[in-house]
């Protein structure tokens, strides 16, 4: 008979769930990508397709939420293997809000019903790709334990922010402009602000990556520009 | 109530030690040639719970009983480097061993009440050790014991019974209860709980923080769980190639069961050991 590995059943579970994490990461991509899309194309049911969908999203998210709860409570896993199902259970949180995300893009547009879009979409698609594509590698590299990546992909945040910034002075000029574009500037504002939110919480993901491998809490630093704002404002 | 004063006493009362109530220093144990336990220094902080884990054949429960020489009743049994308690080294040639375990009291993992009633289960060990006081206060000590090990008010109304009526759970708290009676420093425990159904063993865990208050209690225990969820500190003990068992690593407890620095401690208490 060959060697028993003692946490057998501990390590094939929590294997199931990461396959699991990697599943929800793709949901909730394609969600976002979908509804910014959808935006763009001022596609009505597609978003309504999308904004349902969510159901979805947090239906796993209840179903892996239990499954570590099981796995702590008949486990009892300590050390590296309990900071990974806490970490498990940040994730799926994260996830499920970037889900979130992307179902209030998909209300933006039904919300906006027939009216034409304040601008043609071009910095919030950007958004959308850059913060799809740090999720993506984001889960990659919580699967894989691989703090190198986690302590990089914050740092891509700036990107997003830039551009969330770029946004939001566009949107308040046509504001000023033109009072009766108000409502659509506003609405394009919330859109871009969940991209810019969905941004952060894959920081956060990072975040969990580093405290699962090495047990270390930290918190990726703000921008130099936003330390300025405090002294600015004082 | 007085005890007869001894040496060791004496010097507790004027010595109060820091922070530490038993320090090992580079301590060995050895049955016969057997190096059994090598060079191990470990500081137990005064009322606070230290837990000893590690494999078995690791040298856990002999590094226990090394704090109060119970090691000694085994014939070939000796031990080189020091343990100091409240400022005297227990294995100095003129310490009684006798008068350490006075101070430095034991409860068994198999429940060993005497056979006696359940009264005279306390009162016999404070007789033993120069209790000189009247029945009352006698009474007095003994009802102290037994509520201060939780058995107070299964018992009260049948002090009488022979302490080997009780339940297995009853019958270590009267152990506990017997110990605590002649007011030892530190309580050693070996596996207090092992031998207990779940839920007599949650009421000794909760016992044993509650003793914290007024004693330090170091406690050797195969359950790990048990050790994170009763522990401030945990000291972790594995054996090298030479069977000779060491500490691997001492912490507290939150941080050995969540973040342990040493590889081989996380493989342990992660059940993923050898």
């Amino acid at each position: 008979m060959s060697a028993i590995n003692p946490r057998e059943t501990l390590d094939r579970s929590l294997k199931e769930i990461l396959d699991e994490i990697l599943v929800m990461g793709s949901m909730v991509e394609e969600a976002v990508k979908a509804s910014v899309n959808s935006l763009k194309a001022r596609d009505l049911d597609a978003s309504r397709k999308i904004y349902l969908g969510d159901q979805e999203v947090n239906k796993k998210h209840f179903e892996l939420e239990n499954r570590c709860i099981t796995l702590i409570a008949t486990q009892q896993p300590m050390a590296k293997d309990l900071r990974l199902l806490a970490s498990i259970l940040e994730v799926i949180t994260e996830l499920e809000r970037i889900g979130d995300y992307a179902k209030g893009i998909a209300r933006i547009n039904v919300l906006m019903g027939t009216e034409p879009l304040v601008k043609p979409l071009i910095d919030i698609p950007r958004m959308a790709d850059k913060a799809i594509n740090m999720l993506h590698r984001a889960l990659g590299s919580f699967v894989a334990g691989d703090v190198e990546s986690a302590r990089e992909i914050p740092k891509e945040d700036d990107e997003v922010d830039y551009l969330y910034n770029q946004v939001y002075r566009e949107l308040v000029t046509y504001m000023m402009d033109d009072t009766s574009t108000i409502d659509r500037a506003n609405y394009l504002l919330w859109a871009a602000h969940n991209l810019e939110r969905m941004a952060d919480r894959v920081t956060n993901i990072c975040e969990r990556t580093i405290y699962m491998v090495t047990g270390e809490m930290l918190e990726f630093d703000h921008t130099d520009d936003e330390l300025d704002m405090f002294e600015r404002n004082l | 109530m007085t005890y007869q004063t001894q040496q060791i006493h004496q010097d507790i009362s004027g010595n109060t030690n820091g922070k530490n109530a038993i320090v090992a220093k580079d301590l060995s144990i050895y049955y016969g040639d057997f190096l059994a336990v090598k060079k191990v220094s470990l500081e137990i902080q005064k009322q606070k719970i230290t837990a000893i884990i590690g494999p078995s054949g690791c040298g856990k429960s002999t590094m226990l009983r090394a704090f109060n020489r119970m090691n000694e009743l085994v014939p070939t049994a000796h031990a080189t480097g020091e343990v100091i308690f409240y400022g005297i080294n227990i294995y100095d040639q003129n310490i009684d061993p006798v008068e350490v375990r006075r101070h430095i009291g034991m409860v068994f993992q198999k429940p060993n009440p005497f056979p006696k009633t359940i009264y005279e289960n306390i009162a016999w060990g404070a007789q033993i050790n120069g209790f000189k006081g009247s029945k009352s206060e006698m009474d007095n000590l003994v009802e102290e014991a037994l509520v201060g090990a939780a058995l107070w008010e299964e018992v009260k109304d049948k002090l009488d019974q022979s302490g080997l009526s009780l339940s297995g759970g009853q019958q270590q708290r009267l152990c506990i209860a017997r110990t605590i009676a002649i007011k030892p420093a530190i309580i050693l425990m070996d596996e207090p709980a092992s031998a207990l159904d779940p839920l007599a063993t949650l009421k000794i865990e909760e016992l044993m923080k509650e003793l914290a208050k007024n004693y330090t209690i170091i406690v050797v225990t195969h359950n790990m769980q048990q050790a994170a969820r009763v522990s401030d500190y945990t000291a972790f003990f594995t054996m090298g190639d030479d069977r000779a068992g060491f500490l691997m690593e001492f912490g507290e407890t939150n941080q050995i069961f969540t973040n342990p620095k040493q590889k081989v401690t996380e493989d342990y208490i992660t059940g993923r050991f050898g």
